[in-house]
């Protein structure tokens, strides 16, 4: 079988003009795949970056939180009962707003402010530069460097700024492993600096950050959530929630969709057409080919061959090509919002594979159509 | 007198249905023999083709039986009638049908991969083969790159590669001038033909015919005649 298929390989990239043009047909639609669904997985990266950042394992919130930065204020009662609930080890409370920094220059630049539990600094960062405990000296704040750091005018240790009319200091530079959609900076503070600082309504607190016994509690304190009137989700399933409300409420997930299928059309119409011709061109051959006694089987199995070795190298090349530009504009553009998953990639290489079935079927067929007699009759 | 090659008993066959339905063989019988050329002539649509057809496993008759030897040709299911096309008979094709991205000697080596020869080896004996058919120095160019005369023996190479015992040759100087045509029948008769093999040809050039052993006129769907005719050896 080995000979057979080496047959078909040499077939297919020996017609140079057709296996390039195959090979160009689903590279680019693999990169336009990958491309489109990985820029939505980097902007869903970055729009739940908050979640990622602060590590909770439960998020408690208004049950019409649609993703991280909406969050309704919960009254402090909610915090009272979630830690007397049974399975909770131990629960916090996040403030999460926007404040304007007036800058030294006399510009304002819009940030967003995250208020730690004073007790505990649950869901603080790691810092570059600077001591955690400095968050408790009078107007401390830490700065988050990412690539919106510049926009505070890359600040140091000790530079003072005005937030929403307050004085405040940076005290600490921190890292976080994702930086947030809206393209502003981000600044940690105490709950109750934040609080004071950023104008809010009778209820102050955003989420409650929850810590279980174990993982056996999880769907207990969930249900006690419920019972309350609110919702407690893990960090999956905050993260879903919030990707869910782009894809399904932003019209984000219909463009997602629309592009991803144009992409698989354009695959699917270059290289279906193009494998359709190459098989074509060489029915009566393979028709000479049962004569002389090939039997159907391998010639399908050929033709498979075929039009898998052009998918696979396709999607290599595909995947490589996309992965080079995203690389290539994250050195330009530092918040380039894309990332390839195995979940992207999985689906270019099924959609890929669905190109490949659809072109071979109606080679096969054809193939399987041709009778060596017809050859004798040509 | 050889043994028998191959026998044809009663062929038959029809196509179509109701009132399009058409006889294109008529109860053919024949026998021919190894060590035989055997030509069938006659004019377009007469059914040599079609008769070639069912004699070599490639078409199913609607009635009657080929007998290749002690095996009952159409008795066969499908795959057993491939693999014995495969391993009993050479095709020479009008067209030739060679593969014009494969380079000569792969062409010629293709039946021996069909019957799994190792890659290496298969390419070994195919170049042999064309050494005999004196294309040696050609193996690596593509079909493209030859002329008509030297495609057609690579077809030939091709079909003799693995030492059917029946060769067919579908018209096989259709695509040649003369005396290119001559000189490919008579390096058949020459080279090709052995005491171990039968070599039936469908052709209506009346220019080959000397090299023939035995001729079968065929008109109408039936054999209207049979000569002898002694072949021009050289």
């Amino acid at each position: 079988m080995r000979g057979i298929l080496r047959v078909g390989y040499k077939l297919l990239v020996n017609d140079r003009g057709k296996f390039i043009a195959l090979l160009l047909g689903i590279t680019f639609s693999v990169f336009l795949m990958v491309q489109v669904t990985s820029m939505f997985a980097g902007m869903m990266k970055k729009a739940s970056a908050t979640v990622t950042n602060t590590g909770a394992r439960i998020w408690v919130m208004d049950p019409n939180v649609t993703n991280v930065v909406s969050s309704i204020p919960m009254p402090d009662y909610v915090l009272d009962a979630i830690r007397s609930t049974p399975g909770v080890k131990y629960a916090v409370p996040l403030y999460s707003g926007g404040g304007l920094v007036r800058l030294k220059d006399g510009t304002y630049q819009a940030v967003t402010v995250l208020g730690l539990d004073d007790t505990s600094l649950f869901g603080r960062p790691a810092l570059l530069e600077g001591r955690i405990e400095d968050i408790y000296a009078e107007n401390g704040f830490l700065v988050v460097k990412d690539e919106e750091f510049p926009k505070l005018q890359n600040p140091k240790l000790g530079t003072e700024f005005e937030i929403n009319d307050n004085r405040g200091v940076i005290v600490g530079i921190a890292k976080v492993p994702a930086s947030g959609l809206f393209g502003i900076p981000t600044l940690y503070t105490t709950f109750s600096r934040a609080v004071q600082y950023i104008p809010s309504m009778r209820y102050t607190v955003s989420y409650i950050l929850v810590e279980p016994m174990d993982d056996a509690s999880i769907p207990g304190i969930q249900e006690a959530v419920k019972r309350l009137g609110y919702e407690a989700l893990t960090e999956d399933g905050f993260i879903g929630k919030i990707t869910d409300w782009y894809i399904f409420r932003t019209g984000m997930g219909i463009n997602l969709l629309i592009m991803t299928l144009i992409s698989f059309v354009v695959g699917l119409s270059i290289s279906g057409q193009t494998f359709y011709s190459f098989v074509l061109e060489n029915l009566e051959r393979f028709g000479a080919l049962k004569a002389i006694g090939a039997k159907g089987r391998e010639l399908i199995y050929v033709i498979l061959f075929q039009a898998g070795t052009t998918a696979l190298a396709g999607y290599g090349l595909g995947v490589g090509l996309c992965a080079t530009l995203i690389a290539i504009a994250k050195l330009r553009l530092a918040d380039y919002a894309s990332i390839i998953t195995f979940f992207n990639l999985g689906i270019a290489l099924g959609m890929v594979l669905v190109i490949a079935s659809l072109s071979s079927y109606f080679a096969v067929r054809r193939v399987l159509r041709i009778e060596p007699f017809d050859i004798f009759r040509s | 007198m050889t043994a028998v090659a191959i026998q044809a008993v009663g062929l038959s066959k029809w196509f179509g249905e109701g009132p399009t339905r058409t006889q294109a063989v008529k109860d053919v019988s024949f026998e021919a023999r190894f060590n035989e050329m055997l030509y069938i002539v006659g004019p377009s649509g007469s059914g040599k083709t079609t008769l070639l057809s069912m004699l070599s496993g490639i078409l199913r008759p609607s009635a009657g039986r080929v007998q290749v030897e002690d095996v009952d040709l159409w008795t066969l299911g499908v795959d057993q009638i491939a693999d014995f096309r495969l391993h009993r008979i050479g095709f020479v094709f009008q067209d030739y049908h060679l593969f014009n991205k494969l380079t000569t000697v792969e062409n010629v080596a293709i039946p021996l991969i069909l019957r799994r020869r190792n890659w290496d080896e298969a390419i070994a004996e195919a170049l042999k083969t064309l050494e005999v058919v004196g294309l040696g120095d050609r193996a690596q160019l593509r079909p493209s790159k030859l002329s008509g005369g030297e495609q057609q023996r690579v077809a030939i190479a091709r079909a003799i590669v693995s030492a059917p015992d029946i060769l067919i040759f579908d018209e096989p100087t259709a695509s040649l001038d003369g005396d290119t045509g001559r000189k490919i029948v008579e390096f058949v008769r020459t080279q090709v033909l052995t005491e171990k093999r039968c070599i039936l040809t469908v052709t209506h050039d009346d220019r080959i015919y000397e090299y023939a052993d035995r001729i079968l006129e065929m008109e109408d769907g039936r054999i209207t005649g049979a000569r002898k005719n002694g072949g021009a050896r050289a």
